[in-house]
């Protein structure tokens, strides 16, 4: 059994403490928005805040994220509201199979708490993620758009 | 802003007619007064022919038979059935029909198959007719209830109007009576300079749900008492399952029960995916790997060097004069080997389906890009009749050709068919994915030029030498044994023609088919074809002591298509102007999928091994751009996907397994290595080209090319990786 405190409300999980975080979000919680790409922390889509901080879960335990507030793409929007990266990313057409978006939004929302003006080169710098269709021309204008807004 | 309605799972998209007894599908046959039939969508809106369905509030929703995966077609069509329609845009949303829904009603939505850059230019007549037909009806539908002539009533934005009279209705006021009317039979298209939607870069349809987790992709599926599968298929194709230990596993949170999937593959079955996953890793297995187990990289290159060899048999693809000849006895030639390896689709969702098997009942609920086929496989390993399977597509996380196969449908039927009533989601790990592709083909190519005393190109023989898809997924396709499609780019004539006029030309196949089982990879033979012919074109100006651009040029004449969008890219590059200090800039072009593609690349290179891309120009005549913003991501992430496999790609073969197990050895291009793509569109008209994958091929080319320059050194195989050269 597990306490994971995800989007603000506790769940508690009869998970191993070795489960990745990935599939307990994805499997106990039943939060499907966080996606599985390679398992070993190479391609991002699993990416979620923990602590307000970037992080791949797939490649950190439940043991590792008890006590830490955890925060999903399901949980990023206030309520109706979406946060501000996901409309960017609704504005600009960002997603094309929309499959490492999930992934690829968490990790531009975490840097903007970092640096909520961007330049090309911590863009570079802080986003990572794989995106097989090539929606980086997108993400970057997004991103551009968002920190001139 | 409009909401794509994703497929939901347990949501039938609409009922279908007695066709459908047995299924239970509701019955939504309406028989008013012995009038036609009346088919209803769920909601019980009426469907206006086949394409469209009009809500009392005007709502449109369009039926989309090819699959979304990315590429924005979805969109497309929607577009496309809109244009003649007439409808308010900004009430328009989507559903699939299933495939079972289809067959049912005599394929009334047509192909599903999506691959080949194919879901808008081969349904983009019917498609449109299924919205004029719709139009006409609504029209009629008004005009008889004013008790006026159809002709003299308009229609624009879903409102009716009589002008005469003043009178004015909806679609949503008239769809009722509309859709008991007899469509019309013969309907008359717009003229392309009319269209009002068709070539606005409108916003896809399918957004909203996949920036807030909402999309539900196959991985995501749900069903009331579902398990989990994960599956382990021998890792050496061709290899057979021996044994395996249950016992050893018999203990194992959450393991329900460990089953053969045909004769090659063991999966286990637990209460979730990460404990079948966690217990099949502990599963002893004994493979009987056969003598396949022998082929290594090595190996396959060996037996493909032979196939380059003239006196080995060969199938020939494009021929004039007599290119052997010609080069024989010709004042000056030059020839290069080239290769290209295995490349893995590496979609970022790994292969999975969900399957529910009852003694009545078999359907699946998965990400594909052939709806008819995935059905075909349901019905074939289930053994039950069509009426009594279906697939339901849900979005797919990546397509790029690997979902127009079928075998994880399959393998998720059998382990659920060994299960009856328990839906089975089978999910593979990305490793299992690394190790069961359909690998884009292996080839080697010989070229040879030949010149004549001025430097003029008088003969070229191009001899391919390596794998055939159709061989193995198409075989029916062959022509005398011989794999037409492996003359993409190149071929005499047709969709993917080659662009040059050479008097002594011989372009041929030797086709050798080892074991690692090939696919439809985006670009498919595109991708080897164009960088071999584009790089030995560059190797040729070179020799000829001519400018790339000049030398191209002086050949294509006669091929005004291919040369108009060259041209459109050496011009937005500035070609004739020299590059910033330190760059370097590579040029090339090609035909595939009925599309014109030519692309330009400005890099520099440190260290000799460290290239940085600076600028990438990209043009394509796809004839309409039905909407410019999709066609611009296309073209982009075509070339992320082409200058992934360049860098990073190739898969290889040792003991007749594949070595790449997952994206730190098979890994794919960031945002920081992805320049933007300045893309032009110079669509010329009067045909329907592809566009999700030709810029494919001029990705690479465009970039060895200036490698090239900038180093003087001539790159003829993939991945650079291997070279120890990468991204600065």
């Amino acid at each position: 059994m597990a306490n994971l405190i995800i989007n603000g409300k506790t769940f508690t999980l009869d998970v191993e403490p070795d489960t990745p975080l990935l599939w307990a979000i994805r499997e106990n919680a039943g939060l499907t928005g966080t996606k599985y790409g390679c398992g070993i922390a190479q391609c991002g889509a699993c990416t979620v805040h923990m602590d307000g901080v970037a992080t791949r879960s797939c490649g950190i335990s439940v043991a590792e994220a008890e006590g830490k507030k955890i925060t999903t793409i399901e949980g990023l929007a206030s309520g109706s509201s979406l946060h501000k990266v996901q409309e960017a990313w609704i504005a600009q057409d960002v997603p094309q199979c929309g499959y490492c978006q999930s992934g690829m939004i968490m990790a531009v929302a975490a840097l903007l708490i970092e640096r909520p003006k961007p330049t090309d080169a911590d863009i570079d710098e802080a986003i990572t993620n794989i995106c097989r269709c090539g929606t980086f021309q997108q993400v970057r204008e997004a991103i551009h758009m968002i920190a001139s807004a | 802003m409009n909401k794509h309605v994703s497929p939901k799972m347990n949501r039938r998209a609409f009922v279908i007619g007695t066709a459908a007894v047995g299924t239970g599908l509701a019955i939504g046959l309406d028989l008013p007064f012995g009038g036609p039939a009346v088919v209803r969508a769920a909601d019980g809106s009426p469907e206006i022919g086949a394409w469209v369905v009009v809500r009392p509030d005007d709502a449109v929703v369009i039926r989309i038979a090819r699959s979304e995966m990315g590429q924005g077609s979805l969109t497309g069509l929607a577009q496309l059935v809109a244009e003649e329609l007439e409808c308010d845009w900004s009430k328009v949303s989507t559903e699939y029909p299933t495939p079972g829904q289809s067959v049912a009603r005599k394929r009334v939505w047509g192909d599903f198959s999506t691959g080949g850059s194919r879901g808008i230019r081969s349904s983009h007549d019917y498609v449109r007719k299924g919205g004029a037909t719709a139009r006409l009806m609504l029209i009629q539908a008004a005009a008889d209830a004013w008790k006026v002539p159809a002709s003299e009533c308009t229609a624009a934005n879903s409102v009716i109007t009589h002008a005469p009279s003043g009178k004015t209705t909806t679609y949503g006021k008239v769809a009722e009576a509309a859709a008991k009317l007899t469509p019309p039979s013969d309907v008359k298209l717009k003229d392309p300079k009319d269209w009002k939607l068709i070539g606005k870069g409108v916003r896809r349809l399918d957004t909203a749900d996949k920036t807030t987790g909402a999309m539900i992709y196959g991985i995501d599926v749900k069903l009331p008492g579902m398990l989990n599968a994960a599956i382990k298929d021998c890792p050496v194709f061709g290899g057979k399952l021996k044994s395996f230990d249950e016992a050893k596993i018999a203990g194992m949170k959450g393991v329900k029960q460990v089953v053969k999937v045909g004769d090659t593959a063991v999966a286990v079955v637990a209460d979730t995916w990460w404990h079948a996953k966690t217990a099949l890793e502990a599963l002893p297995i004994v493979w009987d790997e056969g003598d396949n187990a022998k082929v290594s990289s090595e190996s396959i290159a060996k037996w493909l060097a032979e196939g380059l060899d003239n006196g080995q048999p060969a199938y020939v693809g494009n021929k004039n004069g007599d290119a052997k000849a010609a080069i024989a006895g010709a004042a000056r030639k030059i020839d290069a080997v080239y290769s290209y390896p295995y490349q893995n689709h590496a979609t970022m969702e790994p292969m999975n389906a969900t399957v529910l098997y009852t003694a009545d009942k078999c359907e699946a609920w998965c990400g594909t890009q052939n709806g008819e086929a995935a059905f075909a496989a349901v019905l074939e390993a289930s053994g039950l009749p069509a009426e009594k399977c279906d697939v339901h597509k849900v979005m797919p996380g990546g397509g790029f050709g690997r979902r127009g196969q079928t075998d994880y449908v399959r393998q998720a039927v059998i382990i659920a068919k060994q299960m009856p009533g328990t839906p089975i989601k089978l999910l593979w790990s990305r490793e299992e994915d690394m190790a069961h592709g359909r690998y884009h083909p292996i080839t080697q190519c010989k070229m040879t030029g030949a010149f004549d005393a001025d430097n003029n190109l008088v003969a070229l023989h191009y001899r391919l030498s390596g794998q055939s898809i159709l061989f193995s997924l198409r075989p029916e396709a062959l022509q005398n044994g011989m794999d037409p499609a492996a003359f993409q780019g190149v071929a005499q004539s047709g969709e993917a023609a080659f662009g040059y006029s050479v008097p002594n030309l011989l372009i041929e196949h030797a086709m050798r088919n080892p074991h690692v089982p090939p696919g439809f990879w985006r670009g498919v033979n595109v991708n080897h074809n164009a960088i071999y012919m584009e790089c030995f074109m560059d190797e040729l100006a070179q020799a000829a002591g001519q400018d790339p651009l000049e030398f191209r040029r002086k050949l294509m004449g006669k091929h005004p298509k291919h040369l108009a969008v060259l041209n459109a890219v050496a011009e937005k590059i500035g070609w004739t102007t020299p590059a910033p200090q330190g760059v370097y800039r590579g040029i090339a072009q090609v035909m595939g999928y009925g599309s014109y593609v030519a692309g330009a690349a400005e890099i520099s290179v440190t260290d000799g091994n460290k290239i940085k891309v600076h600028r990438i120009v990209a043009s394509t005549d796809p004839g309409y751009v039905v909407n410019p913003a999709q066609v611009e991501r296309q073209i982009a992430g075509s070339f992320v996907y082409g200058l992934s496999a360049l860098f990073y790609g190739g898969c290889t073969v040792k003991d007749g397994k594949i070595e790449q197990t997952n994206f730190d050895t098979y890994n794919s291009m960031r945002i920081n290595e992805m320049p933007k793509v300045e893309a032009v569109m110079v669509p010329s008209g009067g045909f329907w080209g592809g566009v999700g994958e030709p810029t494919i091929g001029v990705a690479a080319p465009a970039v060895l090319n200036a490698y090239f320059a900038a180093t003087g050194k001539r790159i003829r195989s993939v991945p650079l990786r291997d070279q120890n050269i990468t991204f600065a």
